[in-house]
């Protein structure tokens, strides 16, 4: 099917198209990105949120939970759901579908999940694209959760306006690790399974580690809530709702707005240079005869990188 | 780490009352160690929800698992969902507790295999490799 026949399928809200789009976002064809170029412009006016956390820590039935209140509240909902790719055999389990049964059968409600294949950062590659054609199809909420992340799985942040970070009570130690790279992402915390022993010193641990942050024109709340029962999450909805509010308002939206672009470039450039390295230099057979000088203490790692580059921007002026 | 362009998305589902998911789960297991991608959406699916899941997925091969005996009964409605959301190219295998006499009518409504227990998981790999569509 041509781009522009999908596209209009997209825009019209026909689900199968949206699906096909898609799947050719994520495999990056030459479809996919005419589909992008032309969905782009219409895109924005989502409430975009992503979902982060450690594994284990309720994101799924989070996301379940707080698409069920969207849709008490009348707004339809995209679910786009990351899950890890084995860095063995790159095949994956996705089974964020279990946890969102309920979701299914609706018609108001489109999740698409999505194996990382090997990008770091806690999203797949295309994982904003998608987001990007959820937004153009007109879903008024596109939901974003990663992968379980652990300290700098960050990029959720340049993919989603508003961030959501899922903590656990009983996870101290886990929630001083995240005051690196999660902490200072996330625009709303919520503590999750609150209905577990903890769950006030968990909520008391995060606002310690607030209160030493920067301040900010956007404090982040910190809620809690039991996603499996529902409770808490017309607040969590709430806030969300306030934090999509202050986006448009504040005098810093457009700044971000372009922190975002920049960040969204530079992540897709970055991992597109890095496929094409890989094939230029696996295509050569540069890259096995450099492991072969690795391997046995010829050459050391950083000296044979060096090589692979240097035999790559040859290539590259060859071709220009 | 080398990423295929065109990995193979496969959903394994499981209808009706049973709830015996180690069998799926495994062939699940199985399939994401040959490198596809697997959505596994648990037990007690409708056919509506499989139909469904299918569509939002845009898989290229579903899996049904079932040992309740309700196959039937169950997979012509599976079949009927699938095509009224027009999904009309995805390759369809099953497998599960299924007496050899209904092996010809379930090949009939359109399963390109049935797979019953003691399959070798390389079987249903290969299998799965060599039929599932072409997507792009």
């Amino acid at each position: 099917m041509l781009a522009s026949d999908l596209a209009e399928g997209v825009l019209a809200g026909n689900r199968r198209a949206l699906a096909r789009a898609i799947s050719h976002i994520e495999a990056d064809t030459a479809t996919g990105r005419d589909l992008l170029a032309a969905l782009y412009p219409r895109t924005g006016r989502a409430q975009t949120v992503g979902v982060t956390g450690s594994a284990g820590a309720g994101k799924s039935t989070l996301v379940g939970a707080l698409a069920r209140e969207e849709r008490k509240r009348g707004r339809t909902v995209g679910i786009v759901a990351v899950d890890p790719s084995s860095p063995f055999s790159h095949g994956a389990i996705l089974g964020d579908r279990i946890r969102m049964q309920a979701l299914t059968a609706d018609g108001g409600v489109f999740m698409r999940s999505m194996a990382s294949r090997g990008n770091l950062g806690g999203l797949a590659e295309m994982a904003s694209g998608v987001v990007d054609v959820m937004d153009a199809a007109g879903f008024d909420v596109v939901l974003l959760e990663t992968v379980g992340a652990g300290q700098d799985e960050v990029e959720v942040a340049t993919a989603a306006q508003t961030t959501v970070l899922v903590a656990n009570p009983g996870g101290g130690d886990d929630v001083q690790s995240m005051k690196a790279g999660l902490m200072e992402i996330a625009q709303i915390m919520v503590v999750n399974k609150a209905d577990l022993a903890g769950a006030d010193t968990a909520v008391m641990q995060l606002r310690g580690l607030l209160a030493i942050a920067p301040l900010r024109a956007w404090t982040p709340p910190i809620l809690k809530a039991v996603a499996k029962t529902g409770e808490g999450i017309a607040e969590l909805a709430d806030a969300i709702d306030r934090h999509h509010e202050h986006s448009r308002t504040s005098p810093h939206a457009a700044e971000e707005r372009r922190a975002h672009a920049h960040a969204q470039i530079v992540s897709l450039a970055r991992s597109a240079l890095y496929r094409e390295a890989l094939q230029t230099a696996e295509a050569e057979g540069v890259l096995q005869s450099l492991v072969d000088d690795v391997a046995v203490r010829q050459r050391d790692p950083r000296a044979a990188a060096t090589t692979l580059l240097d035999v790559m921007r040859i290539r590259w002026q060859a071709r220009a | 780490m080398a990423i295929e362009q065109h990995t193979i998305r496969v959903l394994i589902a499981k209808p009706g009352l049973d709830g015996h998911d180690r069998g799926a789960k495994v062939v699940a297991r199985a399939l994401r160690d040959a490198g596809m991608e697997v959505i596994y959406t648990g037990i007690r699916q409708t056919p509506e929800m499989i139909a469904e899941a299918a569509l939002q997925e845009d898989v290229q091969v579903v899996g049904l698992s079932i040992l309740s005996g309700a196959h039937l009964e169950i997979f012509p409605r599976v079949i009927a969902e699938l095509r009224k959301r027009g999904v009309d190219d995805v390759m369809l295998f099953c497998g599960g507790i299924i007496p050899e006499g209904d092996i010809p009518p379930i090949k009939a409504m359109g399963f390109a295999g049935v797979f019953g227990p003691g399959t070798d998981t390389n079987d249903i790999i290969s299998f799965v490799r060599e039929h599932a569509p072409e997507r792009m």
